[in-house]
């Protein structure tokens, strides 16, 4: 099998990506304000935002499962699970490194993207010193603690 | 209807919106919504084989990059099409009192150039917040195996134990920054 993934697959990743990309500036999920708001605790709009994103994915997830609907490919409709063990410390010290780094930059991976696609340009600046934390992760990671 | 479409989105109406991208990418696409793991991608077509961990063939991840690159397309249709009339976030009184204090009085915009952006990257605060901020990011959403869409919501609607793990320390270093660092950096009172 190549590893490469079909053209259908892809352009069909590239639309829902699109909207996925609408979605983040509309809903203000890319904004600095909105983070500085939830990190204070002072609004309801982010937390009413991912509380509203994890229960609708969960339900619709749940009936799909139920209807015996399988995805592209035809794969069971099962999402990626991420192993654990130990103290799981990777989780919650790769987390809490992210935090800081959402905290002061005000957008998580998604949005960097988003702002840059809005004109934002120097988020393309904030885009390639996240590459540069993940290309120092992978030299880094045989001394990082894990599990 | 573009009028109403141009305001900004309520939670109610985005929120259950992104909790619909999950399912129809496994759907359409079959694959686990997370946007980080491009990050990884991206290292690796760079730089192949350099660390163990870059050590694969970038290209299974061609999919991501395509759904990235519809990120940036989306970005730029909600900003021009969709954009909306006032250019300020309607973020709480509270905040926005908090926020005068550390000398951010300027909020046009969905964040404050003063702060981030090309004139800033003169100043202390404004590197460590854009290149700082960027690094952390970056490289504790690769340590975490994870970032908000591979953990907050994939995660949690897997009700995946890890997940739960990586959202108290997301918010646990968010409260860090918010707390301690930007008061330090930005100074009280401003």
């Amino acid at each position: 099998m190549s590893a490469s993934t079909s053209p259908r697959i892809v352009v069909r990743s590239l639309a829902i990506g699109l909207g996925f990309g609408i979605l983040l500036v509309k809903s203000e999920a890319v904004s600095w304000f909105r983070i500085q708001e939830m990190f204070r605790f002072q609004g309801f709009h982010m937390y009413g935002l991912l509380g509203s994103a994890v229960a609708v994915g969960m339900v619709s997830l749940f009936a799909l499962e139920r209807l015996g609907v399988h995805g592209a490919g035809g794969g069971v409709m099962a999402l990626d699970r991420k192993p654990t063990g130990g103290w799981n410390r990777h989780y919650w010290m790769g987390g809490v490194v992210f935090g800081v780094g959402w905290g002061l930059l005000g957008a998580c991976p998604g949005p960097i993207y988003a702002l840059i696609g809005t004109g934002a340009s120097v988020f393309i600046v904030a885009l390639l010193s996240a590459l540069l934390g993940a290309w120092t992760y992978a030299a880094l990671r045989p001394r990082l603690p894990h599990f | 209807m573009l009028d109403l479409l141009r305001q900004p989105w309520p939670w109610y109406v985005a929120g259950p919106l992104i909790g619909l991208v999950v399912p129809v990418l496994l759907l359409f696409a079959g694959k686990s919504f997370g946007v980080s793991t491009s990050f990884r991608d991206l290292c690796a077509a760079a730089t192949p084989g350099r660390f163990d961990y870059l050590d694969y063939d970038w290209r299974t991840g061609s999919w991501r990059l395509a759904f990235v690159a519809g990120i940036i397309l989306g970005g730029l249709i909600a900003a021009t099409a969709l954009a909306a009339p006032d250019p300020v976030v309607a973020i709480s009184e509270a905040t926005r009192a908090d926020l005068a204090d550390l000398g951010i009085d300027d909020r046009t915009g969905l964040f404050p150039s003063d702060l981030i952006g090309w004139g800033a990257l003169v100043t202390l605060p404004g590197v460590l917040t854009l290149i700082g901020g960027g690094f952390l990011v970056g490289f504790g959403a690769r340590w975490a195996d994870g970032c908000t869409s591979g953990h907050a919501i994939t995660g949690l609607i897997g009700r995946q134990l890890p997940s739960l793990l990586a959202v108290l320390g997301f918010f646990g270093g968010g409260i860090i920054s918010t707390f301690l660092i930007l008061p330090a950096l930005l100074g009280g009172g401003g």
